[in-house]
């Protein structure tokens, strides 16, 4: 493991040094997580504006569930399954945004991810992502950046060199692709019964969602264990699937989200000290309807929440929202929580203060046709 | 007639590429798949860089004298653990021969999933695989892919007689079924070697499984008798500078090593009587005089029209369309290129949509020809992935090659691994090929609305790909 993760690390750093620009920050030992949240994941459940009288109605079943979660302020509710975020929360080490958006207004997973992670303005308009764009901003030996994937998510992919890590341990086909295999095959008779095999023999663990949660902890384990030596990694992507809830969203979401705060809890637990020095971003391409649809899920949406965590963060402990209301005449084209916060602005912010840099110049670099 | 467009990519070749012209009606894709018979290239860049087998043949020799050396500095005692202690040349060696087949294997996948000829290209590996040499065997495996590349491709669009003649003459086919083992019992060699504790003598290997596999056919009527007289007609051929002991001496001056060569004093003398007739002893021709005979029997031609119906139909082969095949086969006296013009004319291969299960191979290949991006890094180890697969190339279980049913691919278990690696590949890539748009054109009329709105609904762009790759019409060809 640890052979494995040093030459994970060392294949990502050294090689092309760039021209240093002059505003990069000074060198200091903070370390930034980006955890992408793929397949639109529901901010009215993640924090439910349980203070909004047109709340209950519109959001009916799942409303009972997230009036048991941790008050945050009047308006809103931490869904129940995140425990350990409540308690971050009341320590000032999280921070919820609502009501964000990228620039992105469809609903398309495909081009919405695209946007969030290249930081443009249209689908497919970059070939290069922010956190990429993000480490120019660093010091030369505070670069050292690590995909937990595969291989390089584009918000990780650009000029500079990063690595990615695979963790063995964990399956390659996740749940939910196993889930929408299983439809798929449904009616095919030569591969339905074989693939009811294949997946009754193979573990699943791979969403965070799974093993309650404790996947998500395993994967926050893995990620602090790769940051935390000397030489470690100081940026860190990582990814979470499963959040695309058109179906029984009470449970499945609960699960997700425990696997979430499992993660966010092992990271904090792992780095030890250094979650003094952290920022940890958790976003997602788009949000959900405000309606229950009739399955007891929600369909592809706009405005959502974003979440910070961290040991040093500028609001820790709030709720920022500048607050639409989901009155039906309040949302956007009669079903989504209308954007009032530019995502892209609440992460450059984030990334601005963490290293103190000039948000401006910071805006500039991570999201240059949004932010000039 | 159904999904004739995903059929004729998929059937007739090795899944559509990106940006491929599309081809409406069935006319038009039958047109374009005989039009390819005429454009194959038996030699592409990729196949044509790699080493002679000559330079394959050294290398080998090489090794085994850095063994003999190594056993003569020991003393002539066998070590425990020769690998252990090998020397570093020796390992370097070692090395350059497992390159031999990785290099073979890369430029394989690398011509199937360029190819302009892809119909043409699944004929070469049908072929191939019907003159299966196996990898198992540690000679085989540098010449392995020498094999493919030398003996069957130039040959795929000739007559069936030329292409067995030099797929069993070949290096790699001669050592895999053991016949540089194999003498005369009464040849000059023998006769003088006599008295040596256990004497050289014959191996039906080869003659056998021409017979079973290539040829006519597992019960088809040849006896024990007509196993040993064709295999004392085939006595002679042996691979110079690979054989060993006592009759590496008698390889004829001026061959180059990894020449196919006939060691006149290694062939059994006299007349041979197969299939009731006589062979006089004419050397050399009196092995392939039986070939030629073997080439053109009844027998031969409905085992080839089955077995190549089998590929293009399904596991009990359609009887008019065998019988059509073997008919053309007898009356063109195994004229392939004839064969294959039957075959994309006959209406059996283009009926009931996509049936057959793809194999590792065909799946992979087909994915990697579906992508705007490479699927796989430089140093992919195309070898590998194959055999995680569960289809390593050149490598079956037995010379009768790798089976060619429904049940042979169709597992559990290696449905699992397709969708785990799809799921690999597509996590790589997702960002930069849109499944929405790749479907219709890879999948063409093999795309259902069903299919077209999961894809749709992905959770992400390589959960889409994914699903693309792992749909039951992209499974099937």
């Amino acid at each position: 493991m640890i052979l494995s993760r040093r030459a994970a690390i060392a294949a990502g750093i050294g090689a092309a040094a760039l021209p240093a620009l002059a505003f990069a920050a000074a060198p200091t030992h903070r370390r930034l997580i980006f955890v992408i949240q793929r397949g639109a994941a529901d901010g009215l459940a993640i924090a439910a504006p349980t203070g909004d009288p047109a709340f209950a109605g519109a959001r009916a079943a799942l409303a009972a569930e997230a009036a048991t979660g941790t008050r945050l302020d009047t308006l809103f509710t931490l869904h129940p399954a995140m425990e350990g975020a409540a308690a971050l929360f009341a320590a000032r080490e999280a921070h919820v945004v609502h009501a964000v958006a990228t620039a992105y207004r469809d609903r398309s997973h495909f081009d919405g991810q695209n946007i969030l992670e290249g930081g443009g303005t249209r689908p497919y308009g970059r070939a290069d992502g922010w956190l990429n764009r993000m480490l120019s901003l660093l010091p030369e030996g505070e670069r050292s950046a690590l995909a937990v994937a595969p291989s390089v998510p584009l918000a990780l992919r650009g000029a500079l060199p990063v690595a990615t890590y695979v963790p063995s341990r964990l399956p390659q086909a996740d749940a939910d692709l196993i889930a929408r295999l299983s439809a798929l095959y449904e009616s095919d008779a030569l591969l339905h019964p074989l693939w009811e095999s294949a997946v009754r023999t193979q573990e699943l663990a791979g969403d965070i969602g799974g093993n309650n949660g404790r996947n998500g902890a395993d994967l926050g384990r893995l990620a602090a264990s790769l940051m935390t030596p000397a030489d470690g990694a100081r940026v860190m992507m990582v990814e979470t699937g499963g959040w695309d809830t058109h179906s029984n969203q009470h449970g499945r979401l609960a699960g997700q989200l425990r696997g979430l705060d499992q993660l966010v809890g092992a990271l904090k637990t792992g780095l030890g000290p250094a979650w003094a020095d952290t920022l940890v971003i958790v976003a997602t391409e788009f949000g959900r309807t405000v309606a229950v649809n009739g399955s007891g899920g929600t369909d592809h949406g706009t405005g959502s929440a974003a979440l910070l965590f961290g040991g040093d963060l500028a609001r820790g402990g709030t709720v920022a929202a500048d607050w639409p209301g989901l009155a039906s005449t309040a949302l956007l084209a009669g079903r989504d929580l209308k954007p009032t916060r530019s995502l892209e602005r609440v992460i450059a912010g984030a990334v601005a203060h963490h290293y103190a840099l000039d948000p401006v110049q910071v805006g500039r670099a991570l999201y240059p046709e949004l932010l000039a | 007639m159904s999904a004739t467009r995903y059929l004729a990519a998929n059937r007739f070749g090795l899944g559509r590429r990106v940006g491929d012209p599309d081809v409406p009606a069935l006319r038009d894709a039958q047109a374009g798949l005989l039009r390819q018979l005429e454009a194959f290239d038996p030699a592409p860049p990729p196949i044509a860089a790699l080493p002679r087998p000559e330079a394959i043949a050294e290398t080998y020799i090489l090794f085994r004298e850095q063994g003999d050396a190594m056993r003569r500095e020991a003393g002539g005692m066998p070590t425990a653990n020769a690998r252990a202690t090998e020397s570093t040349p020796q390992r370097e060696t070692r090395q350059a021969l497992n390159d031999l087949y990785a290099d073979a294997a890369t430029a394989r996948f690398a011509v199937a999933v360029a190819s302009p000829t892809p119909f043409a290209e699944r004929l070469v590996h049908f072929w191939s695989n019907h003159f299966a040499v196996s990898t198992e065997k540690q000679f085989v495996s540098g010449f392995a892919g020498a094999h493919e590349f030398g003996a069957i491709r130039p040959h795929v669009m000739g007559r069936f007689a030329d292409l067995l003649i030099a797929a069993v003459r070949h290096p790699a086919m001669l050592l895999y079924l053991d016949q540089i083992l194999s003498f005369g019992t009464d040849s000059a060699f023998a006769i003088r070697t006599r008295r040596a504790r256990s004497g050289p003598g014959l191996n039906e290997n080869l003659a056998r499984e021409i017979l079973e596999l290539h040829t006519l056919g597992v019960r088809s009527g040849y006896t024990q008798t007509d196993v040993t007289a064709f295999a004392g007609a085939l006595t002679g051929l042996a691979v110079a500078g690979l054989g060993r002991g006592a009759a590496r001496r008698l390889i004829p001056a001026g061959s180059r090593p990894g020449d196919t060569v006939f060691v006149a004093e290694l062939h059994q003398p006299g007349e041979q009587t197969i299939l009731g007739k006589r062979y006089p002893d004419t050397g050399a021709a009196q092995a392939e005089a039986v070939l030629r005979d073997l080439a053109v029997h009844p027998a031969t031609a409905r085992h080839i029209a089955t077995k190549l119906a089998r590929h293009f139909t399904a596991d009990d082969p359609p009887q008019p369309l065998v019988d059509r095949l073997a008919a053309d086969f007898l009356r063109s006296g195994g004229d392939l290129a004839s064969l294959y013009r039957t075959l994309i004319l006959s209406p059996e291969p283009w009926q009931d949509g996509p049936a057959m299960f793809k194999s590792p191979w065909d799946w992979f290949v087909s994915m990697a020809r579906g992508l705007p991006v490479p699927a796989l890094g430089e140093r992919q180890n195309v070898a590998g992935l194959l055999r995680q697969l569960g289809q390593p190339v050149w490598r079956p279980e037995s010379p009768a090659g790798y089976g060619d049913t429904v049940a042979t691919w169709a597992g559990s278990g290696g449905l699992m691994q397709r969708v785990e690696l799809a799921s690999r590949i597509a996590g790589g890539i997702g960002d930069r090929a849109d499944a929405r748009a790749l479907a219709p054109q890879l999948l063409a009329d093999a795309l259902t609305p069903d299919l077209a709105q999961a894809i749709a609904g992905a959770d992400t762009p390589a959960q889409g790909l994914a699903m693309l790759f792992a749909s039951p019409a992209f499974l099937r060809r």
